[in-house]
């Protein structure tokens, strides 16, 4: 990891219970080794921790903010500049903005629905910082791109995946 | 069947088979792969599935089938997440991106920033794409591909399509302009020099309404600000930024309830954030705008609803912009009232920010922090192990002359209760605060037992010879020491630090143990025997590791002038002169020759440690690294190196070298006086019976200067290089006769050869020669050849001295004679002055 001047949010995983991964957002270059041992001390780090932890680590010259929803666990790697309190509402907007698209979200529905909470994700943040703060826009952009989406495919009368 | 019905039956499979190549079935869909995997029991079942998928996935994309290539990708990241190598979609995801339908660029775009890294050359060939998409119809494909560049694109790709990029920040869209704001950072995180090309495009960004818009801009500006001076000042002077960013803080919080932004009572945290940190970078070490942000951050201060996460996110960004800018005072201690508040709060997370935050802040508001002292201690209590660590360093910092009794009783408390990770930091952190501020050389050893005995084995190595060093210093409190170490001795050997530090005592002090005498405390009647059986038990047992049985064996040895049992102690160094430990060994064969050849210099050997020199005094990690290097303070500078290790240092005295070489150096140079021209001579020899005074400081070097390239022998024994002897004393019998030679190799260094007779009817025994010499002098005494002066004149016991004179000073010197004559012992001083010229210029 390399020191960047203005602090920045580096990655943001999902993951089980289990220590799956359900999704992974790099803001940084990083190569494919790099990543699977990031999202593996990730996992390591975050699954160990005691149950009535503080929802803050440190880890290498990086922050790593986590929260646990049912079986998920949001985790975001943030500059040890960056304010770690609002990282957890970040994840909880992201939180948010799933549950209104899916319904009360669930594991499930990440897992199957996978590409749509990149989608989802690809209209709150952007290259690590916050692009929308509201979540009414958000949710209208979305369904916007889908009804373009939902256009070809009736055309194509078949789903296209 | 016949054999022509069978025939006729292939026949009719073998068209049926054609028939079904002909048109290949859909491959499966993504949901229904998920599904499948699922099923998988195992990883080996769950990798043949994805094999078999990946072959059908691979042949489907050499058939350039671009219906389905979509839905190939598809699964293909899919698998990717699973750990699956899927570099073989790299291409097709860029044939997607090229496709005119929304969702192949969709799933292509997503393939892209998954499966393709800037430092592959493949993602070059985006870039045609991108820069098309960036100027599409449609508003969601520019979206897409703002956000692709603006998540992973290259310093490449930004240089070819940062023109884009700022005509889309100029536009009216505000979707596409908050993306192109943030498309823009991305860009000049990459190729920092396009900075300058953006600036336009911010002369209004600040004056939109749409929050989008609004963060995103914020963003932008905080990037060059903080990345460029000249922004910055331009921004503070030229675009008078400070009183827009007021102005929208103000409307934010005053406004009333907005539901599109609000979270929990308050009006669009993620903006506030983000307007204080670039009130912060602009303010900071400016008068002027952070005059101008005072009022707004006091409102912030005092306003935010503190109930939630949320409202303590700004709390926490605000404490954060008080402290870096040049805020007046007032709204500084606003600041670490907050902290403190946030020290009280029930959520843990909002405990650990504001240790963290006290921790950055405790050297420039020192009294500041002082005022949540016990608060900050109570969180020493706390059942998370983050926020404990955090509050150990905070309590560390927070320690001072004032408080450290108070403290130190919280402090040992915690490392009696702490979790192992902490023991060693948390005694360390101790020892340096005690020896900072120590109110009583009695309270600092009752700490250091304190540490000692409840994580001694956490302990540092390097602080064993800090605090022997510590102790050998603190002479009134001798025997108190001794006895409390010996009493923990008997409650538990298994912490090596505390059996070494000890042992070492009980060595050095152990007359003082058995006399039944103490300052302090209660004195407890102990036999030398009774001590012996507990440094004998150390050395027999398993728990002690080598080094410890070096200290208990060495500090048996020390005894032997201590107390009366040396048969004892000889019969214990005897039978470690077998042992298998080879330092053990070593030590026990010299001690044991002490005994035999060289039972005359014993107790001048083992005599009582001089105090020693301290060097800096900065705790455990200094003494360590001022090891032969830099000039200690308050030492001449005309020494070499002058180590400083207490305990190696006893050690080595003791240790004979085989007993031929070198005889240990007393030197007398007191530290605080100057140098001065041959000038006073000190009292030299006094210094020289250590028995317990409080002497002057007088360290104790290592004699190893004056052996360079000089054998150790007396090789230049060539008299007709001209010096004169002399006789130095003649008194009672004894008379002593200095000859001298200059050194080949090094003229600043003369050898004189004492010969010492003795014309009385008795032979002199036990004699010991001793010599001190004025401090810009360096003296090294080898061994004698005897110290049995036969009478009558009939032999002569001769000894070298080297002396180092570079300053070319008039040699003078302080001798002192030891020996028995006639059965009583005899002890006399004397000063030489009248050296010939030729010995010392």
């Amino acid at each position: 990891m390399y020191v960047l001047p203005v602090p920045q949010m580096r990655f943001l995983l999902l993951f089980s219970r289990q220590g799956k991964l359900r999704l992974q957002k790099w803001f940084t270059p990083l190569v494919e080794r790099e990543r699977k041992k990031v999202v593996r001390d990730m996992t390591l780090m975050v699954l160990g921790r005691p149950p009535r932890s503080c929802n803050f680590l440190h880890w290498k010259d990086l922050k790593v903010v986590y929260k646990r929803y049912a079986s998920l666990y949001f985790c975001c790697g943030l500059d040890d500049k960056d304010n770690e309190l609002l990282a957890l509402e970040v994840l909880h907007r992201y939180v948010e903005l799933l549950d209104k698209y899916f319904g009360n979200v669930c594991e499930l529905d990440i897992i199957f629905n996978f590409e749509k909470a990149y989608f989802i994700l690809d209209e709150f943040l952007m290259g690590g910082e916050v692009q929308e703060t509201s979540k009414v826009t958000v949710a209208k952009s979305i369904e916007a791109s889908d009804m373009l989406q939902e256009t070809m495919e009736e055309y194509m009368s078949k789903p296209a995946f | 069947m016949s054999f022509l019905d069978a025939g006729i039956e292939f026949a009719f499979s073998f068209d049926q088979l054609y028939d079904r190549l002909q048109s290949m079935p859909a491959p499966i869909r993504l949901r229904e792969l998920i599904r499948t995997i699922r099923t998988a029991r195992t990883q080996a079942e769950e990798r043949e599935m994805i094999q078999k998928e990946c072959a059908a996935i691979r042949s489907s994309f050499r058939e350039e089938d671009h219906t389905y290539r979509c839905r190939n990708v598809a699964k293909l990241l899919y698998m990717h997440m699973l750990g699956y190598p899927a570099h073989f979609g790299q291409l097709e995801c860029l044939k997607l991106i090229a496709s005119q339908k929304f969702t192949d660029k969709r799933i292509g775009y997503l393939g892209a920033m998954l499966l393709l890294d800037e430092r592959q050359d493949v993602h070059l060939l985006m870039t045609n794409c991108i820069k098309n998409d960036l100027n599409h119809s449609t508003q969601y494909v520019q979206g897409l591909a703002l956000c692709t560049l603006g998540c992973m694109g290259s310093a490449e790709m930004c240089r070819d399509l940062a023109g884009e990029v700022e005509k889309l920040l100029k536009t009216s869209n505000s979707y596409l302009r908050k993306k192109a704001a943030l498309c823009a950072v991305h860009v000049i995180r990459k190729v920092p020099e396009l900075m300058e090309m953006f600036l336009p495009a911010t002369k209004n960004l600040l004056s939109e309404k749409n929050h989008g818009v609004l963060h995103t801009s914020v963003v932008l500006l905080t990037e060059m600000c903080e990345r460029s001076p000249d922004m910055l000042a331009h921004f503070r002077k030229n675009e008078k930024l400070v009183p827009q960013l007021v102005r929208i803080l103000k409307n934010l919080i005053m406004s009333g309830y907005s539901p599109e932004h609000d979270v929990s009572g308050i009006s669009d945290p993620f903006l506030q954030v983000r307007i204080l940190r670039l009130l912060r970078i602009l303010g900071r070490n400016d008068d002027d705008s952070s005059e101008a942000m005072n009022d707004i951050l006091a409102q912030v201060a005092t306003n935010t609803e503190t109930s939630k996460n949320v409202g303590n996110a700004i709390l926490y960004e605000t404490v954060l912009t008080i402290m870096d800018i040049k805020s007046e005072s007032g709204l500084r201690v606003l600041a670490i009232n907050i902290l403190g508040r946030f020290l009280l709060n029930n959520d843990k997370n909002i405990r650990y920010v504001a240790l963290t935050s006290l921790l950055k802040t405790v050297q420039t508001d020192h009294n500041a922090v002082q005022r949540h002292r016990s608060t900050i201690v109570d969180c020493l209590k706390d059942l998370d192990v983050s926020i404990k660590r955090r509050a150990m360093e905070l309590s560390f910092a927070l320690v001072n002359g004032n408080n450290i009794r108070g403290m130190m009783k919280e402090l040992l408390h915690f490392l009696d209760s702490c979790d192992p990770e902490f023991k060693a930091d948390c005694a360390s952190g101790i020892f340096l605060a005690a020896e900072k501020y120590a109110p009583s050389k009695r309270w600092h050893i009752d700490t250091i037992m304190r540490v000692l005995t409840t994580a001694g084995s956490y302990v540092r190595d390097d602080c064993v010879p800090n605090l022997i060093q510590l102790i050998t210093n603190s002479v009134e409190i001798h025997s108190y020491t001794v006895q409390r170490l010996y009493k923990a001795l008997l409650d538990d050997i298994s912490q090596q630090p505390l059996v070494q530090v000890s042992s070492w005592c009980i060595g050095e002090y152990g007359d003082l143990l058995v006399s039944g005498q103490c300052e302090e405390e209660e004195p407890i009647q102990v036999t030398e025997d009774e001590v012996l059986d507990v440094l004998e038990g150390l050395l027999a047992s398993n728990l002690s590791s080598p080094v410890t049985r070096g200290y208990a064996l060495t500090a048996v040895m020390k005894l032997s002038t201590r107390f009366s049992s040396v048969n004892r102690i000889k019969k214990v160094v005897s039978v470690y002169g077998s042992s298998i430990d080879v330092e053990l060994q070593q030590r026990a064969v010299e001690y044991n020759a002490l005994f035999k050849k060289y039972d005359h210099m014993r107790s001048a050997l083992l005599e009582r440690m001089p105090i020693m020199e301290k060097t800096a005094t900065n705790g455990p990690t200094e003494m360590v690294q001022t090891n032969g290097e830099a000039e200690p303070s308050g030492l001449e500078s005309k020494h070499p190196p002058s180590i400083t290790q207490p305990a190696s240092q006893a050690n080595d005295l003791l240790d004979l070298l085989g007993g031929n070489d070198v005889a240990p150096v007393i030197q007398t140079t007191p530290a605080a006086k100057p140098a001065s021209a041959g000038g006073e001579l000190l009292d030299l020899l006094g210094d020289l019976s250590l028995s317990g005074d409080p002497a002057p400081q007088v360290p104790v070097s290592q004699p190893s200067f004056l052996l360079d390239g000089v054998s150790s022998q007396p090789l230049f024994n060539d008299v007709a290089a001209g010096i004169p002897p002399m006789t130095a004393y003649n008194k009672n019998g004894l008379k002593i006769e200095f000859t001298f030679e200059r050194s080949n190799t090094n003229p600043n260094i003369a050898i004189i050869t004492i010969h010492a007779s003795n014309h009385t009817e008795t032979e002199m025994t036990n004699f010991v020669f001793q010599a001190a010499v004025p401090k810009t002098f360096q003296l090294q005494l080898l061994s004698p050849s005897s110290n049995v002066i036969p009478a009558l004149n009939q032999g002569a016991v001769t000894q070298v001295i080297k002396i180092l004179n570079p300053q070319k000073h008039q040699l003078r010197m302080r001798i002192k004679l030891t020996y028995t004559h006639k059965g009583s012992p005899l002890q006399d001083l004397a000063e030489v002055n009248s050296f010939p010229p030729q010995s010392w210029q």
